[in-house]
């Protein structure tokens, strides 16, 4: 075999970095071999469940156990009188706030946990709580965040009045619970004052939960006689689970074992630590047994993390030209009850402030505040990094305003306010540095791909006949990858990542990492990284995660950030095996480091055909054989603090058909184009595309969580919260450039998020642009069919 | 609550179990029989994943009885592989990364088991319908539907 061909056939057999190797997972699962939290059966096992409140503003008068505790089989009620003496009826949550474990006196939205019940087993559990009788006395309700800081708004937290001074700022009002703001505001107000043209839209992101199909859940069991508690459960973030568990329950952390098994999708909603995972921990001390909890799904929808309820205004200044010269972005976020939104702590609106998005803006300003209503806590990201989709969606919403306002196509205006290859690294007027970028070059692609024109034209003949059709155009800037711990730390621990890789002697490798997959394939693509940096073949790169007894410390996966921070984490570890690796192939060729060269698998003495030694070779020396004064062994760990974040982008362009007398809207294409830097799997990465894209879609066309004026969600189950099926789910078209990170060791950026922050507004535009010529410049989501014939009903076009 | 006893056919071997008449077949799966591989993910027939096979049907275990499934033959996910291996389904999945999280895949699997008796040689378009009882939130359907239509060419050639 000549040496070309040889060194492709090696290469190819590590099935590394670049190739769509077929899933490790997949064995498991695809034989009902997964192993949830729901499948875990401990022995003596117990059942928990959860007493809610009916209401979403009341006082709490009495509760009344004894019903309950008559009936056979049930061990425990516990309530919130129950975890005083414990210190344990409040916790703190991520955003510097603290939310009630159990109800204390007063509960503040609707199925709120006010006490649990542990019984035999599940049914019983779901039997005794009917038998808790609580008596609530009703307190009037404040739904609308607009309506929060008014004088005569109901105080919700009354632990918090005279508190005036907040986790993030002080507070102008009781329901108050922060004020944020970044970039300058007199000099933005000037732009605006001077402007030659300034547009204005209002816009509400609606209130959406993420609704992965498995709820949350966990098992608690404390072993009394090793004094060690053990927790399964459903956590994005184990390691810092066990930070919190420890702190509250002030065992040592060497006592407290997480472990995060099979999780049946996050999207967000598994970040977060709630009450039902602390009230389980509680009651397995208290009664000494192991305790599973598992939520519904109306708890899971009505409780545990809803995302977005930011209600938005951007404002842009041009010129005549569409040029832009400043961006106003005025944001009033409803965090419900508690805040326990999951953002790094000096950023309580996330990263809101990457708002100036795609596009070269001179000056902006970015002005958050924060309140508190009668509804549940959360604020997660829905499959984004920390507020991304928030603020990609105001920045293209008002992009799109402006275009319109100046009669200058959308595409168009892009272009003309790209920040342009060649100024990167750029530095946002918000103060991020975006890394690296090369967007006029994906939005001609994606223009190219689809015939824009033709399509314009279309567009333009079917108007003439009446039709609706509309284009949808985005082109999004992703900040993930938190983050640099300089910048960002979740209570107190730094955002690093972190991975551990041992070579074993035979030469095949066990490596853990910080962070947890959840679908994303984590088994798969960071053996791919290995195998790729040490030469050995992906099929003997074992992954781990989600145990903290054996897992390094890391934050954990939400954010896009297992790639960008755990990726670079095992490639760096894996560059420190490799450089001691090359110390002992000198020592057994017996030559310095300075004539070997790498070549795939290898070391090999430059020049000398034949004189060289595989990692294999290395590995098995590596525990007999090494230099004088080297220890044995082939292992490395490393703790990776990223210098920055990283900037994934895209266009995406969607073309939409609605029925004029339904308002059903048909998604006739759905084109995107995205650029994650290095690629680690294609197939993979194609993956979380199309499922992120069916998720922006779900977000934009359908999915909300509405409350009536006394609290009441309406639209908690399956029945009414929506879930696209295969039938309204439409085909999606993917493509991509390849611009890759420069301070990535790899070049890596993350992707699956890029097509949820990418796609909602990129329907949003769609569904506006089929009624632009109507001088419609927005529609609030979600565009389902009767909010849309009510827009078509109010412009007259309804035939009768 | 009294229980009773019941017997049904689980993958091919007689199982007794004992359970209360309110009792659902997916807890009896899973609880009594250790059968984990069907999931719970929203007690109102929605999502699918708790789909096993019930007398040549395709049922959610969450809403079926176990009292009612007295006599009758019931197929899991379990029962897919043989000593042969992984049954063409199973292998169809892998191979276009019809599944990522894998919490639906036990009872997508056995809705495309039933399916494709029901229907060999689906379009697109018939996938998308004769599936669409099922739901998943990571794939976007996309490499379900590739995977369901490489099952069904090879269970022809098989």
């Amino acid at each position: 075999m000549d040496k070309v061909a040889d060194k492709q056939e090696r290469e190819g057999s590590l099935n590394g970095v670049g190739c769509s190797r077929k899933r490790k997972e997949d064995a498991r699962f695809i034989q009902g071999k997964g192993n949830y939290t729901d499948d875990i059966k401990m022995p003596g096992m117990l059942f928990a469940d959860m007493v809610r409140s009916p209401y979403a503003h009341a006082r709490i008068i009495s509760i009344n156990k004894e019903k309950a505790l008559a009936l056979p089989g049930v061990h425990a009620v516990i309530t919130a009188e129950d975890l005083k003496p414990l210190n344990l009826h409040w916790m703190p949550t991520l955003a510097g706030d603290v939310q009630a474990v159990l109800a204390d006196e007063k509960v503040h939205f609707q199925y709120q946990e006010v006490a649990l019940v542990v019984a035999d087993d599940r049914y019983i559990a779901a039997d005794a709580i009917d038998l808790v009788e609580v008596e609530y006395e009703e307190l009037p309700v404040l739904i609308d965040p607009h309506k929060a800081m008014t004088d005569d708004a109901p105080i919700l937290r009354e632990d918090l009045v005279g508190k005036m001074e907040g986790a993030h700022s002080s507070r102008k009002h009781n329901n108050h619970i922060f004020n944020w703001q970044a970039g300058e505001k007199e000099s933005t107000d000037r732009v605006f004052d001077a402007a030659e043209v300034t547009v204005s839209q209002d816009m509400v992101y609606h209130r959406v939960h993420p609704c992965p199909l498995e709820t949350c859940g966990c098992v608690a069991s404390m072993d009394k006689i090793n004094g060690k508690l053990t927790v399964y459960l459903t956590s994005q973030a184990p390691h810092v689970v066990r930070t919190v568990v420890s702190n509250l329950s002030g065992l040592p952390e060497s006592s407290i074992r997480i472990v995060s098994p099979d999780i049946g999708g996050g999207f967000g909603n598994k970040v977060g630590i709630y009450p039902g995972y602390v009230a389980s921990i509680v009651a397995s001390i208290v009664l000494g047994v192991p305790v599973k909890w598992v939520e519904d799904r109306m708890e899971n929808i009505s409780t545990t993390a809803f995302a977005r309820d930011y209600h938005m205004r951007g404002e842009l200044a041009a010129d005549s030209n569409g040029i832009i010269k400043g961006l106003r972005v005025n944001v009033l976020a409803d965090h419900g009850a508690f805040d326990s939104c999951a953002d790094p702590s000096k950023f309580p609106a996330g990263f809101m402030h990457i708002c100036t998005g795609s596009y070269d803006i001179p000056v902006a300003h970015l002005n958050v505040d924060g309140v508190y209503t009668n509804k549940a806590p959360g604020g997660v990201s829905y499959r984004c990094s920390f507020r991304v989709t928030e603020a990609v969606y105001v920045i293209e919403r008002t992009i799109d305003v402006l275009a319109q306002k100046l009669g200058i196509d959308k595409a168009e205006i892009r272009r003309r306010n790209f920040v342009k290859k060649e100024q990167f690294p750029y530095k946002t007027c918000l103060g991020f540095e975006l890394d690296s970028g090369d967007y006029h070059t994906a939005l001609e692609k994606v223009l190219d791909a689809v015939d824009y024109k033709g399509l314009r034209r279309e567009q333009e003949e079917k108007r003439a006949k009446g039709e609706l059709m509309g284009i949808g155009l985005v082109t999004f800037t992703e900040v993930v990858g938190a983050g640099p711990s300089k910048s960002c730390d979740i209570l107190g621990v730094g955002m690093f990542d972190s991975a551990e890789i041992r070579v074993h002697p035979t030469g095949s490798v066990m490596a853990r990492m910080g962070t947890i997959t959840q679908g994303q394939g984590h088994q798969t693509t960071y053996a791919q990284i290995i195998a790729s940096e040490l030469g050995i073949t992906s099929d003997e790169i074992a992954i781990e995660e989600g145990d903290t007894d054996t897992a390094p410390y890391g934050l954990g996966t939400y954010g896009s950030r297992s790639t960008p921070v755990g990726g670079a984490a095992t490639a760096v570890a894996a560059r420190k095996i490799k450089a001691k690796a090359k110390k002992i192939a000198a020592h057994l060729l017996e030559v310095s480091e300075d004539d070997l060269e790498w070549e795939v698998d290898r070391f090999k003495v430059k020049g000398v055909p034949g004189q060289e030694k595989t990692m294999k070779d290395i590995a098995w020396a590596a525990y007999n054989n090494v230099p004088d004064g080297m220890e044995p062994g082939l292992e490395a760990v490393d703790y990776y603090d990223p210098p920055n974040f990283t900037f994934p982008f895209g266009a995406y362009l969607c073309v939409v058909d609605i029925d004029k007398d339904t308002g059903v809207t048909d998604i006739r294409r759905f084109y995107a184009l995205d650029d994650c830097g290095t690629r680690i799997n294609p197939m993979i990465i194609d993956g979380q595309i199309h499922g992120g894209l069916t998720e922006g879609y779900a977000v934009a066309m359908g999915q909300e969580m509405p409350y009536d004026e006394e609290g009441n969600l309406l639209g908690n189950t399956l029945m009414d919260y929506f879930l696209p099926t295969f039938v309204e789910t439409p085909k999606w078209e993917t493509d991509y450039t390849v611009t890759p990170s420069p301070h990535h060791p790899i070049g890596a950026k993350g992707v699956a998020e890029s097509p949820h922050v990418g796609s909602i507004p990129t329907f949003t535009s769609a569904m506006v642009d089929a009624f632009a010529h109507l001088d419609v410049t927005h529609m609030d989501m979600p565009h389902n069919a009767f909010r849309v014939w009510k827009q078509i009903k109010a412009l007259g076009l309804l035939d009768n | 609550m009294a229980k009773q006893a019941v017997s049904f056919t689980l993958n091919g071997k007689t199982v007794d179990v004992l359970v209360e008449p309110r009792e659902l077949l997916i807890h009896t799966l899973r609880e009594n029989l250790n059968h984990t591989g069907a999931h719970i993910g929203c007690e109102t027939s929605h999502c699918g994943v708790c789909t096993v096979d019930v007398d040549g049907e395709s049922v959610k275990s969450c809403t079926l009885l176990t009292v009612q499934a007295a006599g009758s033959d019931v197929k899991s996910v379990e029962g897919m592989a043989s000593a042969d291996g992984l049954h063409v389904i199973q292998q169809a999945f892998v191979d276009e990364h019809g599944l990522q999280c894998g919490f639906c895949t036990p009872g997508m699997l056995m809705r495309a088991y039933r399916f494709l008796q029901e229907n060999p040689d689906p379009s697109d378009e018939e996938i998308r319908w004769g599936m669409s009882g099922n739901l998943c939130r990571c794939t976007g359907y996309q490499n379900i539907i590739e995977a369901v239509k490489t099952a069904a060419k090879n269970l022809q050639q098989a």
